[in-house]
């Protein structure tokens, strides 16, 4: 979660505690459910009729800082309580240690909106799932300081992961990195063929060695380009969402420079990587002029969907100041969801995982 | 202009990509050439590089069991690449577990290196990672900016001592001063002297030995009749002296340096399959 934001958001429900983080330019969410039964004991605290259960936000780094060397802990902590104390502010951390030693950490919060970005892993198009293993093989071929991937489907069902050239960057000079996985290689596959998003991997390699370290398939949802990935990792006691935004199609598509309109598919031959490279690029133009329906999940911080391509562009640096890696990513989708059961999306643009006061 | 060449066997695979490593750190850009036989990296002693210059030289039969290689016409069967070598380095690192790599020249939308690495998985088919690295092709005009320098003529010729402990030594000088001077003569002993209004710290080294050179055509040297105690030195950037002896991972065959007092020191590594010369300028 730290790889994503700064901030730390608890949230008690009926279902179990949920931890979740957002990062600042909005296009990127992650959420960690702990079923009740993960703990010894779970209260996540009583409701009324007008009252929900309480909701904070705190520093990553304070509780971070809580658990910061796992081997140490794990010989010596015996339990863990968090304490919620609303009333004296305070979010209280307390570590029963061996021989008698109590740890207490009260780490002030603030109150907060419900933090929830708005997807649905059913109306995803694609979904893949294979063991975190080798999705972690896969991604080390690119370097650590690589911004973006894209992934794709390609002939005979294989799946390829690329990284993304900016479009400032010149192509004759940046070095392009492919990797192609079969088809068998992971443990569904249900892929539109021809379909590619591109996200953000920095945020993806986090959740992905949480998914090497506790040995999880994860599954990635995807659709159109524009439409956000959602990662899932599922376990019995644990349910992870890691939700990111895409790049969506402009009509200027840097991964195309010198296509020639060829519509026809290459046949596969011994090269077959060269020319799955063509084909690729094909159905990337052929796809950069079409029309999206403005889909009904995705209405509020949008920008107007693909009608009017410059001012989509000038909307979206608009709606996502001063972050220039990801300022062509469309902000995440959040519904202002106050409580649950209410339709979706509100009027109004008001973004709810609000940027506290005096946060750098 | 063709060129395709592949590598199966995994020791080879290895030492050609610490090759690269090495050449990563000495250059940022340098030539790659190649011919029927061999493959050269190159750097040429331009101010960009700061004065300091490289030539690599390797026999393709000891790394690759497939080379093919056309080169831009027949009478001139070479092919000349300027290219960034941590990209190769980079492509290279990933594919150490590879069943076989595969390097082709290729065209698609611009000049640009393939290599392809076959990976091992648990399914059917292998695993392929493409890297393409982008290349500039150096044209037949500008191939004499990319001669083989000669051996300069030098005042005293002295092996060095362990990498390993002149690694050492010069990165700890590295944070007091930025140029150090070499001083050595022919009985075998070498100086490493860096001086700053502060400090001053010298390393001696003994018994080093001096490598026996032919000289050509029966003609004095200024290395002979040269009086054995006498010093020759040469003061020098100390980053590139750092930057030479940390991409050195292995111990080479011989190790040794040509100084020519003052103006520049020609430093050579000689591998069983490969040998390197770098020559770092004096400063003024």
């Amino acid at each position: 979660l730290s790889r994503i934001g700064d901030e730390l958001y608890l949230e008690p429900t009926e279902s179990g505690l949920s931890l979740r983080a957002v990062n600042s330019s909005r296009s990127g969410f992650a959420s960690f459910l702990f079923a009740p039964l993960f703990f010894q004991l779970y209260e996540p605290g009583s409701t009324g009729p007008e009252t929900e259960l309480f909701r904070c936000k705190v520093h990553m780094k304070s509780f971070l800082g809580i658990f910061r060397s796992l081997p140490s802990l794990e010989k010596s902590v015996g339990k863990c309580l968090i304490l919620l104390k609303p009333r004296a502010s305070r979010l209280v951390l307390q570590l029963h240690c061996k021989y008698g030693v109590t740890k207490t950490h009260n780490l002030a919060f603030q109150e907060c909106e419900r933090l929830q970005a708005v997807f649905d892993t059913q109306r995803c198009a694609s979904h893949l799932c294979a063991p975190a293993r080798v999705l972690a093989e896969a991604v080390v071929h690119f370097p650590l300081t690589l911004a973006e991937v894209t992934l794709g489907t390609g002939p005979g069902g294989k799946i390829s992961l690329r990284n993304y050239v900016e479009d400032e960057a010149e192509p004759s000079k940046t070095m392009v990195t492919e990797l192609w996985l079969a088809e068998d290689e992971f443990q569904s596959v249900a892929v539109a063929p021809g379909s590619h998003i591109t996200f953000c991997l920095k945020e993806f390699r986090g959740l992905l060695s949480f998914a090497e370290a506790s040995n999880l398939p994860l599954t990635i949802h995807f659709d159109e380009p524009g439409r956000p990935v959602i990662f899932t990792l599922d376990d019995t006691v644990l349910e992870v969402h890691l939700v990111l935004a895409t790049l969506s199609n402009l009509q200027s598509n840097s991964q195309s420079p010198s296509t020639n309109g060829v519509s026809h598919l290459h046949a596969m031959s011994d090269d077959f990587v060269d020319d799955l490279e063509s084909y690729m690029v094909t159905m990337e133009t052929s796809e950069g002029g079409s029309e999206r329906p403005p889909s009904p999940t995705f209405s509020l911080c949008t920008p107007r969907p693909a009608e009017n391509k410059p001012e989509e562009e000038e909307e979206e640096e608009r709606a996502v100041p001063g972050t220039p890696p990801h300022k062509k990513f469309r902000s995440l989708f959040f519904g202002s969801v106050m409580t649950p059961g209410r339709p979706g999306p509100a009027t109004t643009q008001e973004v709810l995982a609000e940027d506290s006061e005096g946060e750098s | 202009m063709r060129f395709r060449a592949k590598i199966v066997d995994l020791a080879c695979l290895n030492h050609f990509s610490r090759i690269i490593n090495t050449i990563a750190k000495l250059a940022k850009t340098c030539i790659l050439r190649l011919t029927v036989c061999k493959l050269y990296f190159i750097l040429s002693d331009k101010v960009a590089n700061g004065g300091a210059s490289m030539w690599c030289e390797l026999s393709q039969g000891n790394f690759f069991n497939e080379f093919q290689m056309e080169g831009v016409a027949a009478e001139h069967n070479e092919i000349y690449l300027e290219l960034v070598p941590e990209n190769l380095s980079r492509a290279l690192k990933t594919a150490q577990s590879a069943k076989a790599v595969k390097i082709k020249l290729t065209n698609k939308h611009c000049p640009c290196l393939r290599v392809a690495v076959e990976l091992p998985s648990l399914s059917s088919s292998s695993r392929i990672v493409t890297h393409d690295i982008p290349v500039g092709v150096i044209p037949r005009r500008m191939w004499n900016d990319f001669r083989e320098p000669s051996v300069p003529d030098f005042d005293v010729s002295i092996y060095l001592p362990v990498l390993k402990t002149m690694k050492s030594v010069v990165e700890r000088m590295k944070n007091l001063s930025n140029f150090i001077v070499i001083e050595a003569n022919l009985s075998g002993e070498m100086n490493l002297k860096i001086e700053t209004h502060l400090v001053s710290v010298t390393t001696h080294f003994k018994d080093l030995g001096n490598p026996p050179w032919a000289s050509e055509d029966g003609c004095q040297s200024s290395a002979q009749g040269r009086d054995l105690e006498s010093m020759a030195e040469a003061c020098i950037d100390i980053k590139k002296l750092q930057q030479l002896l940390a991409g050195q991972q292995v111990n080479p065959t011989k190790a040794l340096c040509n100084i020519v007092h003052k103006r520049i020191v020609h430093f050579i590594l000689l591998h069983e399959e490969v040998s390197l010369q770098y020559f770092i300028p004096a400063v003024a």
